[in-house]
């Protein structure tokens, strides 16, 4: 399989990432390379195996369903670009 | 008096608790030497008084039982461990100016442990890269030079090149890593250092910048085998805040250490004598056999037949998990934020991530999200899974006929910046690394020699999984015969 830049464009927009035609033009030939190269695998025989999960077993734990954190506001809104009334504040979404 | 700066961790904790000399002098030696080496562009920030206050502490409880193992010892800290407000980039523009409100489980650990921070360290942008050729700080430069005069600046490898690099150095005497796909070993061997990444599980992932979350681990770099150990001590053990954490005691590998090796066999892999690697690195590897033989071990050949698979493997699980992974950069919580005229909320997350990432990171985020797309999961990103398995699977049954494995680490030394700009050819530096990334298992760099060129090459050894232990006794006893102890001359 390959990319054209049709569908790298709609990659970089399921990827949120903004690219000029050239950029996208660009990693045409890039992401086929890799994928060219990726598609070696399609010679190896995994019929009747598993797909890997969990690289070293470790039973998944459960903890008790209570309150362990929290109450920290200003801690988790200190790094935002723009926090307004206690809030991480973004671009207006409705009209 | 003795240069602190040339003793490992292991001489610091002797020479402090016998009073030779205090915290705080070992801490001042360490800061001069950080700020005279900026040429090597190996620290994103520096934090001397980090390094003075553990010091301050240390020289007040020492000879009082509250002593912690790392008490008086400054280290360095790969950009990507999260440091209670000291700005935490993960090299990358899209982080500028995050400081963290929290501190990783790992570096706690560490500073539990009485160890001070003498900075930041520089790395490939979220551990993308081999090079450190992709940081946002431009690259770190090798402290070695190749012998032909030529005085071309080389890479440290990567990601994790400011550690190997400050390391190498002797400006930090010992500092974290990550390994994804071998981001410790790789620089590890191209600074003649040691480096260890641990079984999946064992070092908490809580608080590091996630790049590949089935395959991140956390590990040491330092000048010995014993100061890998002694460091890992510190950074392991079971965090209820990682889910993958491994609920088991850190056994005591410091103590433990031994390189008698009598009764061990030490699995070859026909697979790993590739095409295209120099002589000089085929000649260490048969000589590291012998080393392991004069041990006590006994050789013998295995097979691990679906090695060729590791790397397009690889290529397509770590960037799949870094695209979901690196979601979370969308200029609203930290962080860069670009806003479009006109755009909105798409547009705002479009033009942050299009100025944030840098050219690797934005490649694999694509090949990422394309392998995970609608159409196309099963062929690429389940396909990959099952041959994870599969390559597990051949390690299970190579485990059986051995107890470690030994190998290069990398099939080239040091390359110069600039050299590789292919994306596939820089893949291909972690031919022998990604393997055991994939299979979760411990693994380990130490150095055997140099080359024509006088540069590092590493021998690498792979263990069961949880026996950290016989990685290390075999490191031990490759240092012992190697005799490694050449270093850099000093141009910074």
């Amino acid at each position: 399989m390959s990319v054209n830049t049709d569908q790298v464009r709609h990659i970089a927009k399921l990827a949120r990432i903004a690219m000029s035609d050239s950029e996208v033009e660009a990693l045409v030939p890039e992401l086929n390379n890799i994928l060219g190269w990726v598609e070696q695998l399609a010679e190896v025989d995994t019929d009747g195996v598993e797909p890997l999960t969990a690289v070293i077993a470790n039973p998944l734990r459960l903890r008790d369903d209570e309150v362990t954190d929290g109450d920290r506001r200003d801690a988790v809104l200190a790094n935002a670009p723009d926090a307004q009334h206690g809030f991480f504040a973004v671009p207006k979404v409705i009209e | 008096m003795t240069d602190l700066t040339t003793l490992t961790i292991a001489e610091l904790q002797g020479g402090f608790r016998n009073g030779d000399f205090t915290a705080r002098e070992v801490a001042e030696a360490y800061n001069a030497a950080v700020a005279a080496a900026r040429a090597l562009n190996a620290f994103t920030v520096e934090t001397p008084e980090d390094a003075l206050a553990a010091a301050a502490a240390a020289d007040q409880a020492r000879g009082s039982d509250g002593l912690g193992a790392l008490a008086g010892i400054p280290l360095g800290i790969k950009d990507l461990f999260a440091t209670q407000g000291v700005d935490t980039t993960s090299g990358s523009r899209i982080l500028k100016g995050f400081k963290p409100p929290y501190e990783s489980s790992v570096t706690a650990n560490l500073r539990k442990a009485g160890a001070g921070m003498l900075g930041k360290l520089n790395m490939d942008e979220f551990a993308m890269g081999s090079s450190n050729e992709t940081s946002a700080y431009g690259p770190v430069i090798s402290p070695w030079k190749r012998g032909d005069g030529s005085n071309a600046a080389l890479t440290p490898g990567g990601s994790s090149g400011g550690s190997a690099a400050a390391v190498a150095a002797h400006i930090a005497p010992g500092a974290t890593g990550t390994d994804t796909g071998g981001s410790i070993r790789q620089p590890a061997a191209f600074t003649g250092i040691c480096g260890i990444k641990p079984t999946y599980g064992r070092c908490s992932r809580w608080g590091i910048v996630a790049f590949a979350s089935s395959l991140d681990q956390a590990g040491p770099m330092a000048k010995t085998v014993r100061d890998c150990a002694i460091l890992l001590e510190a950074m392991a053990g079971f965090d209820p805040k990682d889910s993958t954490s491994l609920d088991l005691p850190v056994p005591p590998w410091e103590k433990n250490l031994s390189s008698d090796l009598k009764g061990k066999r030490v699995g070859i892999p026909r697979e790993y004598r590739i095409g295209g690697v120099p002589e000089d690195i085929n000649r260490l590897w048969d000589q590291g056999i012998e080393w392991l033989r004069d041990a006590g071990a006994e050789p013998v050949e295995i097979s691990l037949p679906h090695t060729k698979y590791a790397l397009p493997t690889y290529y397509i699980i770590a960037p799949a998990e870094a695209s979901s992974n690196l979601a979370r950069y969308d200029g609203v919580r930290y962080g860069l934020r670009e806003t479009v005229d006109g755009g909105g909320l798409d547009g705002m997350y479009a033009a942050t991530r299009a100025a944030g990432f840098g050219a690797e990171v934005k490649r694999r985020i694509m090949i990422g999200t394309y392998v995970l797309s609608a159409g196309f999961y099963d062929a690429y990103f389940t396909k990959a899974q099952k041959v994870r398995s599969l390559i597990k699977r051949d390690f299970q049954q190579a485990f059986e006929r051995c107890d470690l494995i030994l190998t290069p680490t990398a099939p080239s030394a040091a390359f110069g910046l600039g050299e590789t700009t292919d994306p596939l050819a820089m893949y291909l530096n972690d031919v022998f690394a990604v393997p055991a990334s994939l299979a979760g298992l411990p693994a380990m760099s130490v150095p055997g020699g140099l080359d024509g060129q006088g540069l590092p090459l590493g021998l690498h050894i792979i263990g069961r999984e949880l026996d950290e232990q016989t990685v290390l006794d075999a490191g031990l006893a490759i240092e012992e015969r190697a005799g490694f102890t050449a270093r850099p001359e000093k141009w910074w």
